[in-house]
């Protein structure tokens, strides 16, 4: 084999990859994610919105030098558009020139028509390719998404990395692809193929956490926001709130008052700004600049006596 | 699950290895004991996870066998309990990482925490040894709050007869809801379709030698949305709640994607219990996983915790709601008013099936069922409601505009 970048040798390798692209994990969550790359095995995320599960793949195509391809997954998607497609049209252009020429063989004709000359290779067929890079990340994006009879199509790449094409025969992946699969829970994903993957479930990151991936993240931010942000934030998530903020929302908030200049929280400069971290209209009602300001005072003292 | 080959490390510890796998076998017994459904397959790949992993420190075991055990977050916390129970004495994972491990004995039990009972039971409960009497175990949901209204009170279920089972099938399979077929996004073939399907056109082509291309259509697929039901098991609708659990154990037995949560002062998704192939077995279940049968009702309160809770979970691809209860809420309030329009804004259509309200003499004074009426599709109202048959025949009759929640407002005006 060429050479590719190594795997990681163990979790606190694992750790280091993933710090040193900027991306602060948590020991399980490394421990998994080494366990799914020793392993070869598919992994699944899942969580909330927003706390980083796409995020991963991304991380691990760079760090490790290799190409990601993703499938989005939406409800209605099917063989054509994921695992691969015949070409039509050049296929009736066979046939007519196979015409013109006349022959008359229908088996040799079968042939030429299904034959990996015609073949459109879609993401998870694609993944299953050699590359001299390394075995490709694939990302399943948002599986939930899909409806239930898509997951059928999965189990095969899953379990054995390859995909049966009834005309073709069988393509087998020469050294099977990092797999990352990710799910916001919108429905539950059948048990037939999380049992083929690893599990891992994404929570939201502790105080500490927040603050480090606030600072990797957004460079010029200043030392109080920071702390004073990562603080807000993690009060909202104890509220009652139909959505609570993700880390994404964090980040977004962090940098839009990183930039509008601010120093400092204050009520009026939160309730200016609720919008990027709150999306729902009665979860920024709730949170009012009367709510802000106690919020904030909360968050001061605490800060102060630490 | 392609083991890898040994490494260096593995080498020195293979002696200690059979242990090291046979208290994990016994481990995932355990788990399975505990209710984690743990295959042959999972232990496979727990044991091909340590090995990769090796045993480093205990927090870093832990997680190499919740990755290989753990497949729903539901079971996390059942797992943390098995393994604070199972490797508790901290030399015995030592012990364990030198892979020279004597058999776990568990201690006196320390004070429970949520899903230790279970767990505890399960680890300890095939034991010869007597145990130590259990002091009086307080079960506390921590999501909800109890008023003083709440009865907590266990209910049997008398057994279904044969007979009645049979015409419940019967009944069932007559049942078209409303709305009862959604297009979905994929597609069947039909001589009568709009799209062509270039793949069967050619594949039927090849058969005659491609001399005749014969046009193959696609039709859009249909298919029953999910539904998710909401079911008012407090004192006032008590007789009915049995009809009801049967009827929605028949559907769930019928089709796939349905989803029964009962409520009264607090919120229980029943979904898992219904899926027991025997009726009897899954009310059985049902009745052991709710503990506020005929209480009082929050309607309010229980509606925000679906909301909050599960509504992003189940809700989604079309989701039909039906919402059974007789709307007698205690205090309805805005908050009543909110969380129904929530509740229907989040589904395709929100159905509610009310066995108090009859078409002739109907009041609908009482506020709690004035609040939420502008705030459903369409009212079902069921009366002598005796029978399974009754009930599907209210269902799948088309009542035309009297059904529609609009019109009961304009005769309760």
């Amino acid at each position: 084999m060429t050479k590719v970048a190594a795997v990681p040798g163990s979790i606190d390798d694992t750790l280091k990859l993933l710090t040193g692209a900027d991306y602060v994990a948590d020991r399980p969550l490394a421990t998994v994610l080494f366990l799914a790359l020793k392993m070869g095995r598919p992994l699944f995320l899942e969580g909330e919105a927003g706390v980083g599960k796409t995020e991963i793949a991304k991380v691990l195509s760079a760090t490790l030098g290799r190409r990601l391809i993703r499938l989005q997954c939406y409800e209605g998607l099917d063989v054509s558009s994921a695992v691969y497609e015949w070409n039509y049209a050049s296929q009736m252009i066979a046939i007519r020139l196979a015409e013109a020429e006349g022959v008359v063989d229908r088996d040799r004709l079968t042939g030429d028509i299904f034959s990996d000359r015609f073949l459109i290779r879609r993401p998870l067929l694609e993944a299953l390719q050699p590359d001299p890079a390394g075995a490709p990340v694939l990302l399943i994006d948002e599986l939930d998404r899909a409806d239930e009879a898509f997951e059928a199509f999965l189990l095969e790449v899953l379990a054995d990395n390859q995909v049966t094409i009834p005309e073709l025969g069988t393509v087998k992946a020469p050294v099977p692809p990092i797999v990352i699969i990710t799910s916001n829970r919108t429905r539950e994903i059948h048990d037939a193929l999380k049992r083929r993957c690893l599990y891992h479930w994404v929570g939201y990151p502790d105080a500490h956490r927040e603050l480090a991936i606030v600072r990797a993240k957004v460079p010029g931010i200043g030392r109080l926001l920071s702390e004073q942000v990562v603080g807000f934030v993690q009060m909202l998530r104890q509220e009652d709130l139909f959505k609570a903020p993700g880390v994404a929302e964090t980040l977004d908030w962090a940098s839009a008052l990183s930039e509008l200049d601010v120093k400092a929280l204050d009520p009026a400069k939160v309730s200016d700004t609720l919008g990027v971290l709150l999306k729902y209209q009665d979860d920024i009602v709730r949170i009012d600049s009367g709510k802000a300001a106690q919020m904030i005072g909360e968050l001061k003292s605490e800060l102060k006596s630490r | 699950m392609a083991p890898r080959a040994p490494s260096a490390d593995d080498a020195g510890r293979s002696a200690g290895d059979g242990r090291l796998s046979e208290n994990i076998v016994y481990f995932a017994r355990a788990l399975r004991a505990a209710g984690l459904p743990v295959g042959p397959g999972s232990i496979l790949d727990a044991l091909a996870a340590v090995k990769a992993a090796g045993v480093g420190t205990r927090e870093d075991f832990y997680w190499t066998l919740h990755a290989g055990f753990v497949k729903r977050r539901e079971h996390s916390i059942l797992f943390e309990q098995a393994f604070r129970l199972f490797f508790r004495r901290r030399d015995v994972l030592d012990h364990m990482m030198a892979a020279m491990l004597p058999e776990a004995e568990p201690e006196a039990p320390e004070p429970p925490r949520a899903g230790a009972q279970r767990v505890a039971e399960a680890l300890l409960g095939g034991r010869d040894e007597p145990q130590p009497p259990k002091p009086d175990e307080v079960e506390v949901d921590a999501r909800l709050t109890v008023s003083d209204s709440e009865v907590l009170r266990r209910k049997d279920f008398a057994q279904m007869s044969a007979l009645e089972i049979a015409q419940a099938r019967e009944a069932i399979k007559r049942l078209v809801l409303p709305i009862d077929e959604v297009r979905t996004r994929r597609l069947r073939s039909s001589p009568h379709g709009r799209q062509v399907d270039l793949r069967r056109t050619l594949r039927a082509s090849m058969k005659a030698g491609g001399a005749l291309i014969d046009l193959q259509k696609l039709a859009p697929r249909t298919r029953p949305p999910p539904i998710v039901a909401l079911v008012d098991i407090s004192g006032s609708m008590s007789q009915y709640t049995r009809l009801f659990l049967h009827f929605l154990h028949a559907i769930t037995d019928a089709r796939r994607r349905v989803h029964t949560f009962l409520f009264g002062t607090r919120l229980t998704n029943v979904t898992r219990a219904l899926q027991h192939k025997d009726p009897d077995e899954a009310l059985e279940a049902c009745s052991a996983s709710v503990d506020d049968w005929s209480g009082g009702t929050r309607i309010g309160t229980s509606l925000h915790l679906f909301n909050r809770l599960w509504s992003r979970r189940v809700l989604g691809q079309g989701a039909v709601v039906l919402l059974i209860t007789d709307g007698l809420e205690r205090d309805p309030d805005e908050r009543l008013a909110f969380e129904m329009d929530r509740l229907h804004r989040s589904c395709r259509r929100l159905i509610w099936l009310n066995p108090l309200l009859r078409f002739d003499g109907f009041e609908a004074k009482a506020k709690g069922i004035r609040t939420m009426l502008p705030h459903v599709d369409e009212l079902r109202a069921i009366h002598n409601l005796d029978s399974m048959s009754e009930l599907v025949r209210a269902l799948s009759a088309d009542g035309g505009r009297s059904n529609e929640a609009r019109a009961w407002l304009k005769r309760v005006a």
